[in-house]
């Protein structure tokens, strides 16, 4: 089998897939946070300001999803084909979501009246909120495992996706993005705005310890499977170790009033959540909940060794470049909001 | 309804609505470089009111265009999972590389190009309006390519039986260049840019007949009906030779295209026509041995008709391939025919005069969307019953763990919100064209004094 670094194809593939996902929780996380929060803001101004934050990078953001989407169906068609069609009816509701979403940030601002910009704040705000909570139910799924049979297909109810595991990750993903997205807004604000967003900081961080503590009790008390594998793999320790230190630096930043370190800690505090993932679920990317000779691997579900080559160059070549571009962008964008022409 | 036909209509529904968009911004951007490119060149302040005013309305179709376009890239898995596991290798490959090479060229510079007017240098911005237009042909590219793998597949073996049989790429140039990807690339983009100019086209008519901004009108239609003109001319060159493909490659398509049955007999092309499949029979006004011709330059060479295919292979609806494909064919020559008339017009210097001329660009506009989405309807139905020509039967390429009642519960739900979203778009693009080009945000303003909302903005800021 053809290795690089001496990871073989599937492995590398799978790491890319988890780096472009936790690129895109990153990423899309504070201008989901964001929405999510939106009607926290009561006046126009404020409420423009926070919408013209995210503004001109949300779109970019969102190709994360895209990317990470066409790099599953690439490298593990099997998986993207399981998933998708298991989850048939939390992603079309997903993808409504993302509609409404993208129509409520660019029309909002096409019209005065009082009554159609309220009515695309609720809109952007809740489909803010459910994008979130789906995201994050479906994680839950996939770290629970779902009924699958050796063909991978689901065998599941209609409404088996909201089992409670995987609501209470739902909401712990709502809580992290609205903390991350808060961290977010509060750099790009001034005056009362920012006043404002100083205590939605700190009750959004408080609101996420307590949603990842619950989570983290759930976990090890009642999935035994993701307790075996830190049973047996003790260094994960650090992990949550890690994770709880960059929530407090977070706290301890704030205090400080350098935001952008913040930012960064919540950033980390992301990545660290997804690596648990990516840790608890290796080798496996399904496990199914009939049989464990059903579960699928990165290594039965994966493309062909030559597609994946292929795809590992494209990665080596554009990520870099996007990443350019993309902080290029962010770069021209820096500071905080001003209301120009053109702004929505 | 069965799975299969609810899944096919959500599939064509969600396409069509989407495809509504990319060749906008395509053929729009396109046309924005080209008003950008004279306004950083002659300095003249026209064309920069120009790609101002172009830019909001390409922001609006672009984020409609993202929005419809990730419903895509999620329904492959949603609803074809037999598909998805078998063309993964390599539908999935040039799909990545969409994402990867194009799209985050487009919507990374598309911040610029919409807010960075007063943050970047004139040439920066010009530089976005570039890759944003360049991000969506290389778009259209890889999207294209997968499309072609699946109407003449190259470059890859079977491996498996059954149901684990999936396309392994054994070649990925020889995917990429398969034999229809480059005349249908080139095909889609001047489609787009038909399309894309035939707006600004319209746009314009409309303020020359309303009077309105004349001189603005005026000098945004000539950079745009060239573009129109170019295109059309060479539309029916590239357009050709991508039915010189089908020829070769797809014959059960071509013989639908022109409701072809027997093969003995010498082919005709038809002007107009009905395909009656049960009695097998074509009729209508038609150039005896024209097929034949088009396809061996000899009106007496026989040509494969759709008799000498097997009934389960045939496309299913052969009136629909012949209708829709007939309908592209008569709006492109309308084109030809329009633009050689406008251009005669316009070097006589009376075309802005001859109000009925002006109707026709101003109602155009819905002519390249017909003729875009009539060539991908028979593009798609001709390839049918396979959704992999040759290799995999479209009715096996459903997931198997969606039933009737979730795509119906999808379907309804994206027709409502289409529905929505179309009169949003239209609503919206009324009032950008109302507000006219020299329509500055801060103008709200005026509008507004009297408005409940500028009465909470003034409790604001009063204080």
């Amino acid at each position: 089998m053809a290795t690089f670094l001496g990871i073989d194809y599937p492995t590398l593939w799978f790491l890319v897939i988890g780096a472009v996902f936790t690129g895109y929780a990153i990423l899309d996380g504070f201008d989901l946070g964001a929405g999510a929060l939106h009607l926290f803001f009561n006046k126009e101004q404020s409420r423009r300001i926070a919408l013209n934050a995210i503004g001109p990078i949300w779109d970019g953001n969102e190709v994360w999803l895209v990317i990470g989407g066409g790099a599953l169906f690439a490298g593990f068609p099997k998986v993207y084909a399981s998933v998708f069609s298991a989850f048939y009816v939390p992603f079309m509701l997903f993808l409504c979501m993302l509609i409404f979403r993208a129509v409520s940030i660019e029309f909002r601002s096409k019209e005065p009246m009082l009554w159609w910009r309220r009515m695309w704040d609720i809109s952007y705000s809740v489909s803010s909120t459910i994008i979130a909570f789906l995201l994050g139910v479906v994680l839950g799924n996939i770290l629970l495992g779902i009924p699958i049979d050796a063909e991978g297909n689901f065998t599941g109810t209609l409404l088996y996706f909201l089992n409670p595991y995987s609501v209470m990750v739902g909401i712990t993903t709502v809580a992290l993005f609205m903390m991350h997205g808060a961290i977010y807004l509060v750099m790009k604000t001034e005056n009362r705005l920012y006043a404002k967003l100083t205590v939605l900081v700190k009750n959004t961080t408080i609101f996420f310890a307590i949603c990842i503590l619950l989570l983290s009790f759930y976990t090890l008390l009642y999935v035994p499977h993701l307790r075996h594998t830190i049973e047996a793999n003790p260094w994960m320790f650090v992990i949550p170790v890690l994770m709880v230190l960059s929530i407090a630096n977070i706290t301890r930043q704030i205090t400080k009033r350098k935001y952008r370190y913040a930012f960064i800690s919540s950033a980390v505090a992301i990545g660290l959540l997804l690596i648990i993932v990516a840790v608890e679920l290796y080798p496996n990317m399904v496990l199914s909940t009939a049989d464990p000779s059903y579960h699928l691997t990165v290594y039965n579900a994966s493309a062909s060794e030559k597609s994946l080559g292929i795809m590992l160059t494209f990665a080596a070549i554009g990520v870099p470049i996007v990443l350019t571009y993309t902080t290029f962008v962010f770069w021209t964008f820096k500071g905080k909001v001003k209301l120009e022409e053109g702004s929505y | 309804m069965d799975v299969e036909t609810l899944s096919r209509v959500q599939f064509a529904l969600t396409i069509s609505f989407h495809y509504i968009y990319p060749p906008l911004s395509i053929g729009l951007g396109l046309v924005m470089v080209l008003f950008e490119g004279i306004y950083l060149k002659t300095g003249n302040k026209l064309f920069e009111t120009m790609t101002r005013f172009y830019t909001k309305i390409f922001a609006l179709i672009f984020g409609i265009g993202v929005a419809t376009g990730i419903v895509m890239e999620f329904e492959f898995g949603t609803n074809w999972a037999v598909y998805s596991k078998y063309v993964g290798d390599i539908f999935g490959s040039a799909l990545a590389a969409e994402g990867i090479f194009a799209f985050a060229l487009e919507s990374g510079f598309l911040g610029i190009l919409l807010f960075g007017w007063n943050r970047v240098s004139k040439g920066v911005h010009f530089f976005a309006t570039v890759m944003v237009t360049l991000g969506s042909m290389f778009s259209a590219i890889w999207i294209v390519v997968a499309n072609s793998w699946q109407q003449t597949p190259a470059g890859y073996h079977i491996v498996g039986e059954g149901l684990d049989a999936r396309a392994e790429i054994t070649d990925f140039w020889a995917m990429v260049f398969n034999p229809s990807s480059v005349d249908r690339i080139l095909h889609v983009w001047v489609g787009a840019f038909i399309a894309g100019a035939f707006l600004v086209l319209s746009i314009s008519a409309y303020y020359i007949i309303k009077k309105r901004y004349v001189e603005f009108a005026v000098k945004s239609f000539k950079p745009a009906f060239w573009v129109f003109a170019v295109s059309s001319m060479l539309q029916l060159f590239i357009g050709h030779r991508s039915a010189d493909i089908v020829a070769v490659y797809q014959p059960a398509k071509l013989a639908a295209m022109e409701g072809h049955f027997d093969t003995l007999a010498k082919a005709d092309m038809y002007v107009v026509g009905y395909v009656d499949k049960k009695n097998e029979t074509t009729s209508g006004i038609k150039i005896p041995g024209g097929l034949s011709f088009l396809v061996h330059q000899d009106f007496d060479a026989p040509v494969k008709g759709l008799k000498s295919f097997k009934p389960e292979d045939r496309p299913n609806s052969p009136n629909t391939v012949f209708q829709t494909y007939h309908l592209m064919i008569t709006i492109g020559m309308f084109f030809i025919a329009l633009s050689l008339y406008a251009g005669y017009l316009l070097w006589k210097g009376t075309l802005f005069d001859k109000k009925w001329m002006m109707y026709v660009f101003l109602w155009g506009v819905l002519l390249p969307q017909l003729a875009n989405q009539a060539g991908w309807f028979a593009a798609e139905t001709g390839r049918q019953p396979w959704v992999v020509y040759g290799l995999l039967r479209t009715s096996d390429a459903l997931s198997k763990a969606v039933t009737a009642n979730q795509v119906m519960f999808s379907l309804i739900m994206f027709t409502v919100v289409y529905i929505l979203l179309f009169s949003l778009f239209v609503f919206l693009l009324n009032r950008k064209i109302q507000h006219g080009p020299f329509y500055k945000a801060g103008d709200d303003d005026k509008d507004e004094e009297h408005s409940p909302l500028h009465k909470a903005m003034a409790d604001e800021f009063g204080k």
